[in-house]
């Protein structure tokens, strides 16, 4: 069980997807101006990678991984080099999916996330978690919650990051550091002050 | 502009994808083919590389030894026996352990190191002295760290008890604190220490905080490293689980009966 | 006329046009592989390759493929291309791709050639998507050396692994600024680099929606 929350609290502080690793930064830092957008593409993230990480493990362990077709007989069968282009064709199938089940179940979510759902199938935080989650050897509960816990974690730091954004609109900026150039600025120094989370482990 | 003259018909639509995806297919293979040989051979010269890292550690010690006069042998863990039908060249103990037919899971409450299953067989490299007896013994070591794996090497003496050396050659745990595996002043503290007790019982380890010198764990235990409870749980793991009846020890009880 | 075109597509997107400093993409990979000078070329020439590649073979079926398979067939070619060029790594420069490890995989999820296949291969005829891809491609690669050169300079005081300031650890006077060896150090360096080019081009500068009134000033008239 400490396993679990180990897992749950190194990958939402210590290990933070987007300020440790910096995956995801593209849509990170271009939808970072206003913290309601922010939290409607953090909340997309969260469902996507609980979601997609748990079952790429499925598919990895069961058909792709040295040696996983030993139920069906076939031992020697090594399909690991498909391995990329599986999770990808899952990733975007879970986001057609999703997008489907919240459209007709959760209307009121949906309409929120709007654009945001489709444009998460090229995240590279959802293909990286799961690419972590392979390289750990992750069990089936621990990808749950490993996958729950990176898509907190962004979620997370781009509502930070909206956050001081909107107040620096009232900051005396130089023309050429607004906007983006500022963003890398705070995103450098916030990734500073998660490091400080490394004390935990 | 172009997408009218695109027609939206599912045959087509199947038809392209198809073809896209045999392309590809054919591309991939046929790239995994011809590249695998330079791969294999980069795999084997890295581990070569990985083994003169014990040796560089070794000499510094006072024991010379090059990676010619080493003898690679494969050994059957279970029986502690040479295995006299796998070549150590070809050998490959990381692919043999997620490999169903050639590696055992490990029960739960034995898996001390966290590694899940094993290979049946591991690679060991000895030196010898002038009257044939072993004089060195290196043992491939693996386990969990913190937040990633941990592959080493453990070199002893020919009473297959006192440690030369113990390095690890891969790990991706945090630097300046699990990490602290690979700095020089803990790998420092490894020399000299017991494996086993007056008992015979695998006592070698790390302690949780440091070690009381003068106390009976002195002999066989190094300081934690403060910081990195995780990783130095790992270690601790791995060293009892490889120096276990799950590990080389029914091997180490065929050295020290003079047939390594 | 024609060949001005293609130059531009080559020369636009290092400064006018770049991909990270302007145009947001690519910055996941380009943050942690830019610890030291090879790593980064490493990583430039694989996604210039991949650009260029990728660019070509979706622009020859640009006119067969329908718009509801469009995405799925793009990643498909991306990704077996990104397969190809870790297989090429993993034979050729073995230790760089132990360094480069899980980063060479998000190739296929880097922005930059997801979106330069939709914005300009799938409208566009071979040679100029080419030229496009290998345009972005030496963008992208100008500030990876350039972050990639700053940091293992002053991180290690080398460069491409060769001593250039000795440390005082070998023995000389360099004190190595250990920030540089952390992620949060490139972006620093990029913020820098933005605010240098914006500052020569004006036209690059983030305008805000609206401007807050400076109230002093206006009493002072």
């Amino acid at each position: 069980m400490s396993d679990l929350l180990d897992i749950l609290l190194s990958s939402v502080f210590i290990n933070n997807l987007a300020l440790s690793f910096f995956l995801g930064m593209c849509t990170f830092l271009a939808v970072s101006k206003r913290v309601d957008t922010a939290f409607g593409v953090g909340l997309a993230i969260i469902c996507v990678q609980t979601v997609t990480v748990p079952v790429n493990n499925l598919i990895y362990v069961y058909i792709l991984a040295p040696g996983a077709l030993s139920w069906a007989g076939l031992d020697d069968v090594d399909l690991s080099f498909l391995s990329l282009i599986a999770f990808i064709g899952v990733i975007a199938a879970m986001v057609q999916v999703l997008e489907m089940i919240l459209e007709y179940r959760i209307p009121r979510l949906y309409r929120a996330l709007g654009i945001f759902l489709p444009l998460i199938t090229v995240n590279c935080a959802i293909l990286g978690g799961t690419l972590f989650m392979v390289e750990r050897d992750y069990t089936f509960v621990e990808s749950v919650v490993y996958g729950f816990g990176t898509g907190t974690g962004w979620a997370l730091a781009i509502v930070l990051l909206a956050a001081i954004r909107e107040r620096l609109k009232y900051s005396d900026i130089p023309d050429g550091l607004q906007g983006l150039g500022m963003s890398f600025m705070v995103v450098g120094l916030m990734s500073l002050g998660f490091m400080a989370f490394s004390g935990l482990g | 502009m172009d997408e009218n003259t695109i027609s939206e018909d599912p045959i087509h639509a199947l038809l392209l994808v198809l073809g896209v995806a045999v392309v590809c297919a054919l591309l991939v293979s046929t790239s995994a083919v011809t590249l695998r040989p330079h791969y294999a051979a980069n795999l084997e010269a890295h581990r070569l590389a990985q083994l003169g890292s014990i040796l560089g550690a070794l000499s510094e010690r006072g024991y010379e030894v090059s990676a010619q006069e080493v003898e690679s042998r494969v050994v059957e863990l279970a029986g502690g026996a040479y295995s006299e039908k796998l070549d150590p060249s070809t050998f490959d103990a990381r692919t043999a352990a997620v490999d169903p037919g050639n590696s055992i899971a490990i029960p739960a409450d034995r898996d001390v190191a966290h590694i899940k299953r094993r290979a049946k067989h591991a690679t060991v490299y000895l030196a010898r002295d002038g009257s044939g007896n072993v004089d060195l013994l290196i043992l491939p070591v693996r386990g969990s760290g913190y937040q990633s794996s941990l592959y080493g090497f453990l070199a002893l003496e020919g009473d297959a008890s006192t440690v030369v050396a113990l390095k690890f050659y891969e790990q991706g745990d945090t630097p300046g604190m699990g990490a602290r595996i690979q700095d020089p002043s803990w790998e420092a503290l490894w020399p000299g220490k017991q494996v086993y007790d007056d008992t015979g019982t695998v006592r070698i380890g790390v302690a949780r905080g440091k070690v009381s010198p003068g106390s009976v764990d002195a002999e066989h235990m190094v300081d934690g490293i403060s910081g990195a409870t995780r990783t130095s749980r790992g270690v601790h793991g791995l060293l009892r689980f490889w120096l276990g009846d799950f590990g080389f020890g029914p091997y180490l009880e065929r050295v020290r009966r003079g047939e390594g | 006329m024609v060949g001005n075109r293609y130059w531009n597509s080559l020369v636009t997107p290092l400064i006018g046009e770049n991909p990270i400093t302007l145009q947001i993409l690519g910055i996941c990979s380009a943050l942690a592989v830019t610890t030291t000078l090879d790593t980064a070329l490493v990583m430039s020439g694989a996604v210039t390759c991949v650009l260029a590649l990728s660019g070509a073979s979706i622009s020859l079926i640009r006119r067969r493929v329908p718009r509801s398979v469009r995405i799925i067939v793009q990643i498909t070619i991306i990704a077996s291309l990104v397969i190809v060029v870790d297989q090429v790594l993993k034979a050729f420069a073995f230790e760089i791709s132990l360094r480069l490890s899980v980063f060479v995989g998000l190739i296929v999820t880097n922005c930059i050639v997801l979106g330069r296949a939709e914005a300009f291969a799938m409208h566009n005829g071979v040679l100029a998507s080419i030229l496009d891809g290998i345009g972005n491609g030496l963008g992208y690669s100008l500030i990876l050396v350039l972050v990639g050169a700053i940091r293992e300079f002053f991180g290690h005081g080398s460069l491409l692994g060769k001593q250039i300031l000795w440390t005082t650890a070998q023995g000389g006077g360099f004190d190595p600024l250990h920030l540089m060896l952390l992620p949060p150090s490139a972006f620093f360096i990029i913020g820098g680099i933005i605010w240098f080019i914006r500052a020569r081009r004006p036209e690059q500068v983030d305008r805000s929606e609206f401007q807050i009134r400076d109230e002093l000033q206006e009493e002072r008239r």
